[in-house]
């Protein structure tokens, strides 16, 4: 009872205060001057359309940064052949739905679990948080050195319990999954943080009603939390699953998509491709993550949206 | 439409890059300071040149060594040292440095086919004037080249032989003979099975470590099939169809179902190779000859336990060595007046006996220097002495990096899939024909398309 209490009483948090406000302000001055885009505009032509146009241009010739060829479509042809491409596209789409569900569902328990009422909740909510706050790089590098079969703690830990702990990174079945575990607990404060403003933006009439109903806390969770921090959910889903996909400075740092090709992504074989100067074909790749990305992403944002609004 | 006259699209890309560069370029040109005024080359000539090279603990000791010999004789030069990563990543850095105009004055590089994937003839000043030129040795010339048959580059360190190291008292100890055919090594490596020490070394966790079971058998593939290279850069014989190229690939394999490898050949790395064979925990590590030369670092004063053999293949009458005649040493085409005569200069002491004890201070040489007007010192290690003795005696041949353009990028990745048993040896060899094409048609050889 108190701990339900407790939830509801808890400090607004301010982002979810400040979003109200700022998009009400933007909606009330809809007309500015327009010399007032142009900053904007131009930064994003020149940054962002003018490239964007270019990579496609050079995504149809072979390419070395100082002459181009048109070639149609052979880069195309050539990157759907990439045996890498094969292993990568099903890396890429295990790995990118496996972070996306484990950081939904473990970050909706932790922000249940750090919106109750619990002793030093500030402290473990930044503890929670801290793994986001490092460089990816630094992540991958330090969970390599932990998950190394022979001499990392990881493996150690567990032999003294008496198991023997699998090969992580080097055994070709479970690298892709190793790397995803780490991503989970480098990324899932982000997720946790969004559940929590999430949640603690929900009314506290709603759960007060129930009590008074003789709900369960179990039932009140069902009933109330989950749907209630519905966007919240789309939000974390769809950042994860962006994220997933074009996944790529973690494996790179862990396993450079090793032991042979058993843990590329997308992201890594275009790098590959740029790496060995192959400009054009990896251009090509790009242009094939974009298209991917789009094609999951805007039906799925569409949908949770779409839900939001009943 | 808008893509066919692609002009105004291209021209705003290539000035954003430029612009980009610009940036970059002004940000170091204000740490550089004064010593960028002289570039009109009237007053007294302080120039100040950089020199980028590898970032392995031999290179940067070399480096040292070359730049504070270099300025002693060269007061007016002042060298800024500069290194850079190695594999894909270095490649990576040194195509893109010199595509944005931003590479040090003078930089070391493989020669062979990674230069050509560089495009010498568009990016490097050509040193066939340079009185020097006459003094190199063959082999290093003719993989130096480009294709418009004008040399590009100066000798950097010694050549160095692609082969097994092994460890001599285990040798001793179990009374083995270096073997003469891939059968006898593999006596060997089961013998040594039996006294209860890994056979044969490997170390996935360097990736590029893996390659050298199929590189270092090229004396053998030439042995059997004397126009390979001819062939292959035509694109008329491939990995895949030809059994003596096949070979490397099938040895990985042998290997792998044999058992021979070390228990953490997945994750070891190059130093903990070179330890195991230098400790005698492994006895058999294929590799290049140059990393001997990190022993003394990793095991001090094991550099006489560790010997060298090539590649054994079929047949013991063609018994031999393939070799890496040695990097090179280049000077962008971008670097003009006072800066190219100090670079030139820069190149040319490497080519002097000074500069060659210089190099040996940091890297104790591993075969014989690539210039006439160097001598190796006294005291070089038995895997030097190895290498040496295969080549006075004939028995060597260039690796096929340094006979034809065209080297796959992934042929590390594809021997760890052969080395894991993620793929058979045919299907290895097979990939790497697809790897290797994607290279031919980016040079754009004829035969490819």
């Amino acid at each position: 009872m108190a701990s339900t209490l407790g939830t509801a009483q808890a400090p607004p948090v301010a982002p979810v205060t400040r979003g109200e406000t700022g998009r009400a302000r933007g909606r009330r001055g809809g007309s500015y001057p327009y010399w007032f885009y142009l900053p904007a505009a131009v930064i994003f032509t020149v940054f962002f359309l003018i490239p964007t146009i270019a990579s496609f241009y050079f995504s149809f010739t072979r390419w070395d940064l100082f002459t181009s060829t048109w070639i149609g479509l052979d880069n195309y042809k050539t990157f759907f052949e990439e045996q890498a491409l094969v292993i990568g596209l099903r890396n890429t789409l295990i790995y990118a739905t496996m972070t996306a569900g484990l950081k939904v569902v473990i970050g909706l328990l932790l922000a249940v679990l750090l919106t109750s009422k619990i002793i030093a909740r500030g402290y473990l909510r930044s503890v929670i948080f801290f793994p986001v706050l490092v460089s990816t790089i630094g992540v991958g590098l330090t969970f390599t050195a932990l998950m190394n079969p022979e001499l990392g703690l990881i493996n150690k830990a567990l032999a003294v319990i008496g198991i023997t702990g699998p090969d992580w990174l080097v055994d070709p079945q479970l690298a892709i999954f190793s790397i995803a575990l780490v991503d989970v607990w480098a990324g899932v404060g982000l997720a946790t943080v969004i559940f929590i403003a999430g949640i603690v933006s929900i009314p506290s009439d709603y759960y007060e009603a129930a009590q008074v109903d003789g709900a369960s806390r179990f039932y009140s969770f069902l009933h109330i939390t989950l749907p209630l921090a519905r966007p919240a959910v789309a939000t974390v889903v769809t950042l994860a699953l962006i994220g997933g996909l074009r996944s790529f400075d973690l494996i790179w740092a862990m396993t450079g998509g090793g032991p042979g090709f058993a843990s590329d992504t997308i992201g890594s074989v275009i790098y590959k491709q740029y790496q060995a100067g192959f400009y054009g074909l990896s251009t090509a790749g790009s242009v094939v993550l974009f298209l991917l990305v789009s094609a999951i992403i805007v039906p799925l944002t569409w949908w949770l949206n779409r839900h939001e609004v009943d | 439409m808008r893509f066919n006259k692609s002009g105004p699209g291209r021209a705003a890309f290539v000035a954003l890059a430029t612009a980009s560069t610009l940036f970059a370029a002004g940000c170091s040109a204000g740490s550089l300071g004064s010593s960028e005024e002289g570039g009109g080359g009237g007053q007294a000539g302080a120039v100040t040149i950089t020199f980028l090279h590898g970032s392995t603990d031999t290179d940067v000791a070399s480096a040292k060594a070359i730049i504070e010999a270099f300025q002693a004789a060269n007061p007016n030069i002042t060298v800024k040292d500069d290194s850079r990563p190695g594999g894909s990543d270095g490649d990576n850095l040194v195509k893109t440095r010199l595509a944005t105009g931003e590479m040090a004055e003078v930089f070391n590089y493989n020669n062979g086919s990674l230069l050509q994937a560089i495009k010498p003839e568009q990016n490097l000043v050509p040193m066939d004037d340079q009185p020097w030129a006459s003094t190199l040795d063959k082999t290093f010339v003719d993989s130096t080249k480009a294709a418009d048959g004008k040399l590009y580059g100066g000798p950097w360190g010694t050549v160095q032989g692609g082969g097994v190291l092994y460890h001599i008292p285990t040798y001793q100890k179990l009374g083995l003979e270096i073997p003469q055919t891939w059968d006898e090594f593999m006596k060997n490596n089961e013998e040594i099975r039996k006294a209860g020490i890994d056979p044969v070394i490997q170390s996935y966790g360097e990736t590029w470590t893996s390659q050298l079971f199929v590189l270092g058998d090229y004396h053998n593939v030439e042995a059997q099939v004397p126009d390979f290279a001819a062939q292959y850069t035509a694109g008329k014989m491939k990995y895949a169809n030809t059994p003596a190229a096949l070979e490397g690939f099938k040895h990985i394999q042998a290997v792998l179902e044999a058992g021979y490898f070390n228990k953490n050949y997945r994750s070891a790395e190059l130093n903990d190779g070179i330890k195991m064979v230098a400790d005698g925990k492994g006895v058999h590590y294929p590799q290049l000859g140059g990393v001997t030369a990190n022993i003394e670092n990793v095991a001090p004063g094991k550099s006489n336990d560790v010997g060298f053999f090539p590649l054994p293949g079929n047949d013991p009458a063609t018994f031999g060595m393939t070799v890496w005649p040695g990097n090179g040493l280049y000077i962008p085409k971008t670097v003009e007046g006072d800066k190219l005569d100090a670079a030139k200069k820069f190149v040319e002491f490497m080519t002097t006996q000074q500069g060659c004890d210089a190099y040996a201070k940091g890297t104790p040489p591993t075969g014989p220097f690539l210039t006439t007007n160097c001598k190796l010192p006294a005291d070089v290690s038995q895997a030097a002495k190895d290498t040496q003795s295969y080549i006075e005696s004939g028995k060597a041949s260039p690796a096929l990096e340094f006979k034809s353009p065209i080297k796959g990028p992934a042929l590390e990745q594809i021997c760890i899939q052969v080395g894991t048993g993620q793929v058979s040896a045919e299907k290895g060899a097979a990939l790497y024909d697809e790897d290797v094409k994607k290279q031919a048609q980016q040079l754009g050889l004829p035969g490819w398309e």
